[in-house]
């Protein structure tokens, strides 16, 4: 069976090698077939092994030496097991269902971007699955930058507008300065244990230092601070969905975001041992869950809600992984991921209909124009909100029930969090589909459901997110249901004997399921009743409402504190130091030619008996110096 | 005679002659400068072809060694010949030019 991994990323690949050079030539249908038909192809790949690893545990495969030199081998290897191989399951699958709705939903692009969309969706999904196959912390560093780069060509893909190449520099550079901090860790690791293959670290583990540890995680984390955006660098995120929607639904929904996670649960022995950085992690984690949620509330665009709760459910998931609950994060991403890609192609179905309006203040009513999308987007916003028995409400809850266990007050902090999750959700929907059609007359004569390609990855995201929790039914509600629980406990094995596992009592569980459902839904009868009949008010926001419209004004913040103080830097650097030292240098040697050789040019007078007495004068030096003991042949003889 | 006196002489000689060269301005007397430096090495190459000629007669009366030296004095003497009948032209012309045969006056290549 490990004969047939190096497939799962081959095929994507070569969809991107075809569509990307051939782009000229190849016609739009076509295109779409290659592409998705790759990613299908990955598909069925990873289903078979995810049977084989489900059967007979993780297999590698190892291809040739990455990198070798001293005692230091890095070699191209793949390693999948139960956390790699639901990975890929999540890529290829959703990335499946994305490439089919993209197929429809960018069919209005001429064939030749048509075809560069595809080539670097293929390509993103080629990286992505190095990140999480790679059997050492290089692979997965190769992928990890990868999917940075197909990031920025994609949030960058409309580049004519200037705007959208910001955003997309935007994204590179935090996510660069994240990397950074992944680099060193990597390095540091290479200088402590000489390998960095995860089977060998994680073997050698005790023979790290405490401080050791503490640096390294600390180090990864800020990697995953970038590419999973939390504070302080989830900026790039909301700024993001200034790509196709497709696009935020895939990368900066369902996969690339939960990179972070992913590193973290599969370095998670290394974060057991370092109590401070997991400390850290859940902090930051519920920071970030609870900020970006607050910001979430008061957003207009329909992507950027998503894109602020997108950066909020990340910020459970490190919470989750800070608070020792590995399993439920992974089990958060995989919910995650379904919901939020079915409330993302769910938004771009709305797009779609609206002819590129996103503003939901113009829209309303949907309801009846879009029943598809309606009904699809509402099964997603339960589930994330986690009503029961959603998908959300599972993962959800068992994070918060770890977050209890470890400390009562992250607990409340997330609740409260998904408090505010539920109500702009609520809201969002309320908004969108509710209500009277609030757009231009000409918007409403267009309004029109979405093709298929677009409606049945909705339905099939809309039926995961439906029954997709129930692969890991908490313990409360009936013993050994938590499925994949069991399933991922080799990979956390390591860490699960190093912690003592404090289980809440059963009653204490089921009060928490309780009032934490009844105010979830209390909050969205709430929102639907206060947005289902609203009515644009033109007044300006005052106050606290202002403060989160203008997302806490952060972004302006980063203006001042970083961009600012950078800029007039290399102003500086540009106006003074290049104009009068580095140009000065430049000139100096130039001037410095010019005037030497004005002055060596007088020796030439054209003089005959100048030259001659020069000739003279040099022979007898020769000459002398020839007697004296040939130092000057000596010296050339030394020299050749 | 002791080969050393050839070998002041035809310095001396030598010696003469590059100071003329680098002295004087009168192109003739640049000339005749050259000639006598040319001159020197003549002496010296036929001091030493007798030299050496005359060790090798002491084991061998019919030897020729040293002898191809004097050959090099012959053609030596051929080019100065050729050279003064260049030169002396090129004196003349410049005399016709400049109404004077002082080198300094040669100090561009043009005109």
């Amino acid at each position: 069976m490990s004969k047939i991994i190096y497939l799962v990323p081959l095929f994507p690949l070569i969809g991107f090698l075809i569509n990307g050079l051939g782009r000229k030539f190849l016609s739009k249908p076509l295109i779409s077939i290659i592409a998705s038909g790759a990613i299908l192809a990955s598909f069925i790949v990873s289903v078979l092994l995810f049977i084989n690893v489900k059967n007979t545990g993780s297999i590698s495969a190892a291809y040739f030496d990455f990198i070798n030199f001293a005692n230091v081998v890095i070699p191209f290897a793949f390693q999948i097991d139960q956390l790699s191989s639901l990975f890929l399951l999540i890529i290829t699958g959703i990335g499946f269902l994305i490439h089919l709705y993209s197929s429809a939903y960018m069919h209005e692009e001429t064939s030749h971007h048509y075809a560069r969309y595809f080539a670097y969706l293929n390509l993103f999904v080629f990286s992505m699955l190095l990140l999480v196959m790679g059997a050492n912390y290089v692979i997965m560093f190769i992928g990890w930058e990868g999917v940075g780069l197909c990031s920025y060509l994609l949030i960058g893909y409309w580049f004519k507008n200037i705007n959208y190449t910001y955003a997309a520099k935007k994204a590179f550079v935090m996510n660069r300065i994240g990397d950074l901090g992944f680099l060193l860790a990597v390095f540091w690791l290479i200088n402590k244990l000489g390998t960095v293959a995860y089977v060998d670290v994680f073997a050698n583990v005790s023979k790290l230092s405490q401080a050791d540890i503490t640096i390294i995680t600390t180090l990864l984390f800020i990697g995953a601070m970038g590419k999973s955006a939390q504070i302080p660098l989830y900026t790039w995120l909301p700024d993001a969905m200034a790509g196709p929607t497709p696009v935020s639904a895939l990368i900066h929904a369902a996969t690339m975001v939960t990179a972070g996670i992913y590193m973290i649960a599969r370095s998670n022995i290394l974060y057991t041992m370092a109590p401070q950085t997991q400390a850290f992690i859940a902090v930051i984690g519920l920071a970030t869950a609870l900020f970006a949620a607050s910001i979430a509330l008061k957003q207009d665009d329909i992507k950027k809600v998503l894109a602020y709760s997108t950066v909020s459910q990340l910020g459970y998931m490190f919470l989750g992984l800070g608070v020792g609950a590995y399993t439920g994060a992974v089990f958060h991403v995989m919910t995650h991921a379904f919901f939020k890609a079915l409330l993302f192609l769910g938004a771009g179905s709305v797009i779609h209909a609206m002819h590129h309006e996103q503003d939901i203040r113009k829209m309303g009513g949907l309801k009846k124009y879009l029943p598809i999308t309606h009904i699809t987007f509402l099964l997603g916003c339960l589930a994330i909100a986690g009503v029961p028995p959603f998908s959300g409400f599972f993962s959800k809850d068992e994070i918060l029930t770890a977050a209890y266990a470890k400390n009562p007050l992250l607990y409340y902090f997330g609740m409260a969090g998904a408090l505010m999750t539920s109500f702009y959700m609520f809201r969002l929907y309320a908004l969108t589909f509710l209500g009277k059609f609030r757009g231009t007359h000409e918007q409403e004569h267009h309004l029109h459901e979405s093709p298929l390609a677009m409606t049945i990855p909705l339905l099939v995201l809309a039926a995961l997110s439906v029954v997709g929790g129930f692969i890991g039914v908490p313990e409360v509600f009936k013993a050994d249901s938590h499925w994949l629980e069991h399933f991922l406990s080799p990979i956390f094995a390591q860490s699960a004997a190093l912690t003592e596992s404090h289980h809440l009592s059963h009653s204490t569980e089921y009060t928490m399921i309780g009032t934490s459902t009844a105010l979830i839904l209390v909050t969205i009868i709430f929102a639907w009743k206060k947005f289902s009949n609203y009515v644009p008010n033109e007044g300006e926001n005052e106050g606290f409402n202002k403060l989160l419209a203008n997302k806490w004004y952060v972004d302006e913040l980063y203006n001042s504190i970083i961009v600012k103080p950078i800029e007039l830097f290399s102003g500086l650097l540009k106006n003074v130091i290049e104009k009068n030292v580095i140009d000065g240098a430049v000139n100096g040697v130039g001037k410095l030619v010019v005037a030497s050789s004005r002055q060596l040019r007088l020796i030439q007078n054209g003089q005959v008996g100048s030259y001659i007495l020069i000739m003279v004068v040099f022979i007898i030096v020769f000459l002398f110096a020839w007697i004296n003991d040939l130092t000057i042949v000596r010296f050339f003889n030394k020299l050749f | 005679m002791p080969i050393q006196y050839y070998i002041y002489l035809a310095l001396t000689l030598f010696t003469i002659g590059i100071i003329g060269v680098l002295t004087r301005r009168n192109a003739i007397i640049i000339f005749m400068c050259i000639e006598l430096m040319l001159n020197a090495v003549n002496l010296l190459l036929v001091a030493f072809s007798k030299m050496h000629n005359g060790i090798a007669l002491v084991t061998n009366k019919d030897s020729m060694v040293g002898i191809d030296a004097q050959l090099f004095v012959f053609f030596i003497m051929v080019v100065a010949a050729a050279e003064v009948s260049v030169g002396l032209a090129i004196i003349v012309m410049m005399y016709r030019n400049t109404h004077s045969i002082d080198v300094n006056f040669l100090n561009r290549l043009k005109n």
